[in-house]
């Protein structure tokens, strides 16, 4: 009998297609661009894992997180939704819109949950507003994190507001059709496709990779896993998976969210310059990249990789220290294309006002203006 | 008086038809292995005191002389071995401890050659480190858990391809770090325990190579003081040398509580090696013995370790790295943890193989942990309160290749000291027999007839050529697994597979077995 393998106890090593869209005038562009794209990225996958991430698609519900889930059986729904119950308020609970695509198989049950965490359990320890925020969002990961460890054949594979990602085992077009990508609209979108080693039936293991708003779309194998694994470990992150992607996502939560530097940094630090650029450069900035270095050594991430990430207002693209892996952008007006090739801009927007090939560790950054 | 019934561990074999008497042998062996008969006009070899120190076969111009070992053929006897046998015989002859040099030779397990190393193929390609850079550049020290800017407002733009990062100014405070071109240094060796010339090559070799020597708890001797850019000073129990200058001088300050090879014990340095120079370096008087009391006696406790390092902190004003050297016992964890939070900035735990100048042969070869597992339990326990971050780990204790230290580092070490390899480099054949002060290698002596046959600019360059060739062994290995900066390896142990290990040792160490995927 054939044995399909599962990322929540294995890694398994990928090659991929990456590919993400921007308007950085906030401007909602359909779900049909970002699937065009990825199709023609074909070669890049396998047909064993495709998923599209989207920002501003639930403008309706854009103060409640939401939860999506897949259940693997049934009799998990009920633990799950209790424990959801328990720490949340519902607001929505639905089935997520789904088309039958019959080359699909191994699908999970698909819900999704607008909810919001109960006040009382968070507004202990802390004053000010801002504060307030951090808190929610450090309560509503510990509360995926919960989930993804101790419920067995439950998965919460997004986790923000007014976003959403959707995933599964199949080709970028299979699965665009089964969850209808073509139906919603958002000013951020993000696809991926998958060339997993080994055949994989588990949903879960496709990407886009999220945690609250990031969301995370990943070529590459990263050597340095187990180091950053560890190293977030010391930091309260503990990984269920073995994906890469998942470790990437913890780490850029815990850079951004929870040490409060912005996206260039970010990029400074998993894709480090090399001592020999830094011994280069003035005694100011020489200083700035010895302190990132000696500080963030454990998040440096090592191996080859082309990643795009993003959240509510941002969409970074960024490729490993010495570039193993390909990535190229292109802007064209307000919108940003990033993607792993340059056809994949291109079949979506012809002319480009520019089109570029960032260089090794250096990230392009839209922002929402 | 009946005739000494000691054991000839060694047999002198000289070859006649080669052996043009020129006597080399017999004038060099501090042993008075070789003795010339002037009457017969022959050399005649004392088998009993040759110590097998290899230098007289090594030297033989014609390659006369071959050193063998005496295997004893009494009867055979699996538990009565004749190590044991001849210890007794010993004993009862003299009444005393039996003394030994260097590192712990009994066949423990040796968990390093019971891991293997990783490598890329396919999924990730691996690195040639000929035409790539690869990073070993290592700080010992505190980090700070993360980096706090204060932004100046400023505009980002997605398609400068460069982007400067010029409108911040950073408000952590970094804690002082030594940097180290390669995460290899040389251990505490004091001057006393090896001779001046020893400690100049070690010196010379690190301070060209751009990593750290120790001076062990003996002091730091005027001509060494050109090499203090590169010194870890010690501060022992015998608190030998230390004064304002010394501790002003180094990089950094280490606390030595315990040692490898004798955890749990002191050290003594007879009268008779303490001449002129040893006495100016340690603060004693000539021909006085130098005793370093068991345990420091200002500390008796955590909170008196505490105490220590902060007095040290304070004398250098907070401008070096204060560490602690513990000796890896069964309790190394709460140990090294509780270390750290007294306020190290760096551990370094010596493991059970590390040498030493003079021990008790039976606290050497019976006290004391593995180094392999004291390193991955230290580094996870550090992990799990959330402090690894805190103080950096150096492990010591019998590295014999780069393979041995890359796989210290990927369990979880910043860097490694290395005393015997070092000694190695410098001629040291092993002989055990350091405590004796007769080493023919001018090494574990301080006559000078012995210590001028290690000259210290050839010292320096055969020690610096071992650090490079490991750096390069290094530098290959990471390559391989695809990693071009050592940090990326640093308690990655994901790159690590055990062969041969129980279930209990795999987790002890923190990896999976060979044939296990991530
Ligand atoms: S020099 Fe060393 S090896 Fe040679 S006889 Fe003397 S002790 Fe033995
Ligand atoms: S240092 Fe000298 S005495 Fe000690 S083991 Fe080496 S060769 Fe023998």
């Amino acid at each position: 009998m054939k044995k399909f393998l599962d990322d929540r106890k294995i890694h398994i090593p990928s090659g991929c297609g990456v590919t993400g869209i921007m308007d950085t005038s906030g401007k909602s562009i359909s779900g049909s661009d970002i699937v065009t794209s990825i199709i023609n990225m074909t070669e890049r996958g396998n047909g064993l894992g495709s998923g599209y991430a989207g920002y501003g698609i639930y403008p309706e519900m854009k103060d409640s997180y939401c939860f999506h889930i897949m259940y693997q059986k049934d009799t998990v729904i009920e633990v799950t939704e209790n424990y959801l119950n328990k720490k949340f308020n519902l607001i929505l609970k639905e089935p997520i819109p789904t088309k039958n695509v019959k080359t699909l198989s191994y699908v999970p049950i698909l819900y999704r949950y607008f909810i919001s965490p109960k006040a009382e359990l968070i507004k202990l320890n802390y004053e000010t507003e801002s504060q307030t925020e951090f808190f929610e969002q450090d309560f509503v990961s510990s509360c995926v994190m919960f989930i993804n460890k101790e419920i067995e054949y439950a998965f919460v594979f997004s986790s923000g507001k007014n976003m959403g990602i959707f995933k599964g085992v199949g080709n970028p077009d299979e699965i665009a059709e089964f969850f209808k990508i073509y139906e919603y609209k958002a000013y951020i979108w993000t696809a991926h496709n998958r060339f997993p080693t080994n055949s994989v039936a588990w949903w879960g293991g496709a990407h886009p990779f999220g945690l609250l708003n990031w969301s995370v779309v990943h070529n590459g194998e990263i050597s340095s896993y187990g180091i950053n694994r560890r190293y977030l470990e010391n930091f309260g992150y503990y990984c269920s998976l073995f994906t890469d992607t998942e470790v990437m996502a913890y780490l850029v939560d815990l850079i951004i969210r929870k040490h409060n530097l912005s996206f260039d940094i970010l990029a400074k630090i998993f894709s480090a310059p090399f001592w020999s650029q830094i011994d280069r450069m003035e005694e100011n900035e020489k200083n700035f990249y010895t302190y990132l270095r000696i500080i963030y050594g454990p998040a440096l991430v090592n191996g080859p990789f082309a990643i795009i990430v993003t959240n509510n207002n941002t969409m970074v693209g960024l490729s490993d220290r010495t570039k193993l892996r390909p990535l190229v952008a292109g802007k064209k007006g307000s919108i940003l294309y990033i993607a792993s090739e340059e056809a994949a801009i291109r079949c979506v927007s012809k002319e480009l006002d520019t089109v570029w090939t960032p260089k090794a560790g250096e990230p392009v950054i839209g922002k929402l203006s | 008086m009946s005739k000494s019934k000691f054991r000839t561990d060694f047999k002198i074999v000289r070859d006649m038809e080669k052996c043009i008497k020129c006597q080399a042998c017999a004038r060099v062996c501090s042993n008075d292995a070789h003795v010339y008969d002037n009457e017969s006009n022959s050399i005649i070899s004392y088998n009993d005191k040759c110590v097998g120190c290899h230098f007289c076969e090594d030297l033989c111009p014609t390659g006369a002389l071959t050193i063998k070992r005496n295997i004893p053929e009494i009867k055979f006897n699996s538990h009565w071995d004749s190590y044991s046998v001849y210890n007794i015989i010993k004993q009862a002859e003299t009444g005393g401890v039996l003394l030994t040099g260097m590192g712990n030779d009994k066949p423990f397990k040796e968990y390093f050659d019971h891991i293997v190393l990783n490598a890329s193929q396919v999924t990730n390609p691996s690195i040639d480190p000929l035409r790539e850079p690869m990073e070993l550049k290592t700080f010992i020290g505190k980090k700070p858990d993360k980096i706090e800017l204060k932004y100046e407002p400023y505009k980002l733009e997605y398609n400068k391809p460069e982007l400067k990062i010029i409108n911040y100014k950073i408000s952590t405070k970094m804690p002082p770090q030594l940097v180290l071109e390669t995460p290899i240094m040389f251990s505490a060796m004091s001057y006393g325990s090896i001779s001046l010339n020893a400690q100049k090559s070690l010196a010379k070799a690190a301070t060209e190579f751009g990593t750290m020597w120790n001076t062990g708890e003996g002091g730091l001797h005027e001509d060494l003081k050109p090499y203090s850019k590169n010194v870890i000073v010690q501060v022992a129990s015998g608190r030998f040398g230390v004064d304002i200058d010394y501790l002003e001088s180094a990089a950094a300050v280490e606390i030595k509580i315990g040692q490898g090879a004798k955890p749990g014990i002191g050290g003594h340095l007879p009268g008779e090696k303490v001449d002129t120079e040893v006495s100016k370096t340690r603060f004693i008087p000539i021909g006085s013995d130098a005793i370093s009391p068991a345990p420091h006696h200002d500390i008796y406790s955590i909170e008196d370790l505490k105490q220590l390092i902060y007095a040290l902190k304070e004398a250098t004003r907070y401008q070096k790295p204060v560490g602690v050297k513990i000796a890896a016992v069964h309790n190394i964890a709460p140990i090294a943890t509780g270390a750290v939070r007294a306020g190290a900035d760096f551990v370094v735990i010596d493991g059970m193989r590390g040498g030493t100048g003079a021990a008790p042969t039976v606290i050497r070869d019976n006290v004391g942990i593995p180094i392999e597992l004291a390193i991955a339990v230290v580094d996870q326990r550090l992990r799990d309160e959330g402090i690894r971050q805190q103080a950096s780990l150096i492990a010591a204790g019998g590295f014999r290749s780069s393979a041995d230290i890359i796989k210290a580092i990927a369990l979880g070490v910043d860097a490694v000291y290395i005393g015997t390899s070092a000694l190695i480099s410098l001629g040291c054949h092993l002989c055990q027999k350091c405590y004796t002060g007769k080493c023919n290698w001018g090494i574990a002596t301080q006559d000078p007839y012995l210590t001028k046959r290690l000259n210290p600019e050839i010292g320096a360059k055969r020690a610096y050529n071992l650090l490079r060739a490991w750096s390069l062994e290094i530098k290959e290995m990471l390559g391989g697994m695809g990693i071009n900066a050592i940090e990326s390896l640093r308690g990655n142990r994901e790159q690590l597979r055990g062969v041969g290990l129980s279930e209990l040792e795999l987790k002890l160490l923190g990896i999976k077995h060979a044939g296990e995927a991530w």
